[in-house]
């Protein structure tokens, strides 16, 4: 792969990170946690992608997708369409974002989460569905809520492990 | 940061890319919902995530056995509660068996169409309701039974009080029950009092299932039961499906607009019971009483 001039990122430690997310957004959760759960793969996606462009490839992302779509029994392309706009609007903006620190990135992730449930809605609606109620919408909050901590600790969690492979 | 472009010549731009995953998505899309070519490929992605659902669940179990064992403080008292009423249900059942007798013996006189089959009892498997997908554009619930398990496709789950739904999806060790509330659920219906057909759709919307065209001056009133009527040959006849809520006149429709509330309560309870499908000799049943409309 082509190499950033950012210190490159451990594969193992993205792929844990992603396996992780997709774990936390697999939990049984009903009532009001279920609608204030963030999408927590769609989080990692985007910090792997923000900070480390071109790691994960959009075919990685489309796979997380499909077993979104089925452990949410959803309609099977959904998740993955979602999460090819994440990895495409941060590939994007990714430059741009990495200018901010974390807090001031919270904002603007929470913009591309709220992008990627448009997406979602319009499949949804398009497949004749009926439209969500407006908290669907309060998973992008919580999504840019954890972002702060969600970059801190992923950010922590490779730099021992990046260090010696610089040189 | 402007030192990247050998990447470019590597490999196509993020557009195009983003662009033939989107076209690969639609496609998914367009075969999920309308042609369903390859019904395995959800069953093979299933097995895939099934050891990481397991780990998922891991929290919800440890929590579900703390509560079980708090519960199991207040077992002998549940446990004479259910004997009464176990006493009470098996003398209904008795005066049931007698009817039924009752009533094959005057429809053999009549000679009407022989009824199916009361099946109660008949290998219904107990399964629990695992959890609620995040999905908020489905009504759908996943159980812990599955292929494995001897669950089929279509085959009607209830529970203590009513329909709940029907098993639509199926995976090796667990299946998805798609709910009455589902938009895309349809339970064919009779009134209980007056016997007047109907069929019952979902609305997509929580405890909201919608009696379509009926027309304003049909006899039926607010509390009314609705009981599956068996036509279709997917739900056995008479149980309870929903209770009329309340009926308004559709603003330049010619139909009534009825609004009813199933009686199953999904979120109430963890064990659902899954029914034996539906012998094929009733299909031929709802033959004539389609013929006769």
């Amino acid at each position: 792969m082509t190499q950033d001039v950012y210190v490159p990122a451990n594969n193992w430690v993205i792929a844990v990170s992603l396996v992780a997310a997709l774990i936390l957004n697999l939990m049984p959760l009903q009532g009001d946690f279920l609608v204030l759960r963030p999408d927590f793969v769609a989080i990692a996606l985007a910090y792997w992608n923000v900070n480390h462009p071109y790691k994960i490839g959009m075919l990685i992302a489309f796979f997380l997708g499909l077993m979104m779509d089925v452990g949410d029994a959803g309609i099977l392309g959904q998740h993955a369409l979602a999460y090819c706009v994440i990895v495409y609007l941060t590939s994007v903006f990714g430059r741009r974002l990495r200018l901010f620190n974390a807090v001031r990135q919270a904002p603007q992730i929470g913009l591309i989460l709220f992008m990627m449930q448009t997406v979602m809605v319009l499949i949804a609606i398009s497949t004749g569905s009926p439209s969500p109620e407006w908290h669907y919408f309060l998973a992008t909050v919580t999504g840019a809520l954890l972002w702060v901590p969600a970059s801190v600790m992923l950010t922590t969690l490779q730099k021992p492990k990046a260090d010696p492979d610089v040189l | 940061m402007e030192t990247t472009p050998q990447f470019f010549r590597h490999s196509p731009g993020p557009f195009a890319r983003f662009l033939v995953f989107a076209l690969l998505s639609c496609l998914l899309i367009a075969e999920d919902t309308r042609f369903k070519y390859f019904p395995n490929l959800r069953q093979a992605i299933g097995v895939m995530i099934f050891p990481l659902q397991q780990i998922a669940y891991f929290p919800a179990d440890i929590y579900d056995r703390i509560e079980e064992f708090i519960a199991s403080f207040y077992w002998m008292e549940e446990n004479e509660k259910l004997r009464q009423l176990y006493l009470e249900n098996k003398a209904q059942l008795l005066t049931l068996h007698a009817l039924e007798a009752e009533n094959r013996h005057l429809r053999n006189l009549l000679g009407a169409v022989e009824k199916n089959q009361l099946q109660t009892g008949a290998n219904v498997i107990l399964a629990e309701i695992l959890y609620t997908p995040r999905d908020p554009f489905n009504r759908k619930i996943t159980l812990n039974k599955g292929s494995y398990h001897d669950i089929q496709l279509g085959q009607a789950v209830i529970d203590d009080k009513g329909i709940v739904g029907q098993v639509t999806q199926l995976y090796p060790w667990w299946s998805e029950v798609t709910l009455l509330t589902d938009k895309d659920h349809s339970v064919p219906v009779q009134v209980l009092r007056n016997n007047i057909r109907s069929i019952v759709t979902g609305t997509g919307k929580n405890d909201e299932l919608a009696l379509r065209f009926l027309s304003m001056n049909t006899d039926i009133q607010r509390d009314d039961l609705l009981v599956t009527s068996g036509i279709g040959g997917v739900y056995p006849s008479g149980i309870p499906v929903a209770v009329v809520q309340r009926i308004e006149q559709d603003s330049g429709g010619d139909f009534a607009l009825i609004i009813s509330t199933p009686v199953a309560g999904v979120d109430r309870n963890k064990q659902v019971l899954v029914l034996p499908l539906v012998p094929a000799a009733l299909n031929e049943l709802g033959e004539p009483a389609q013929g006769r409309r």
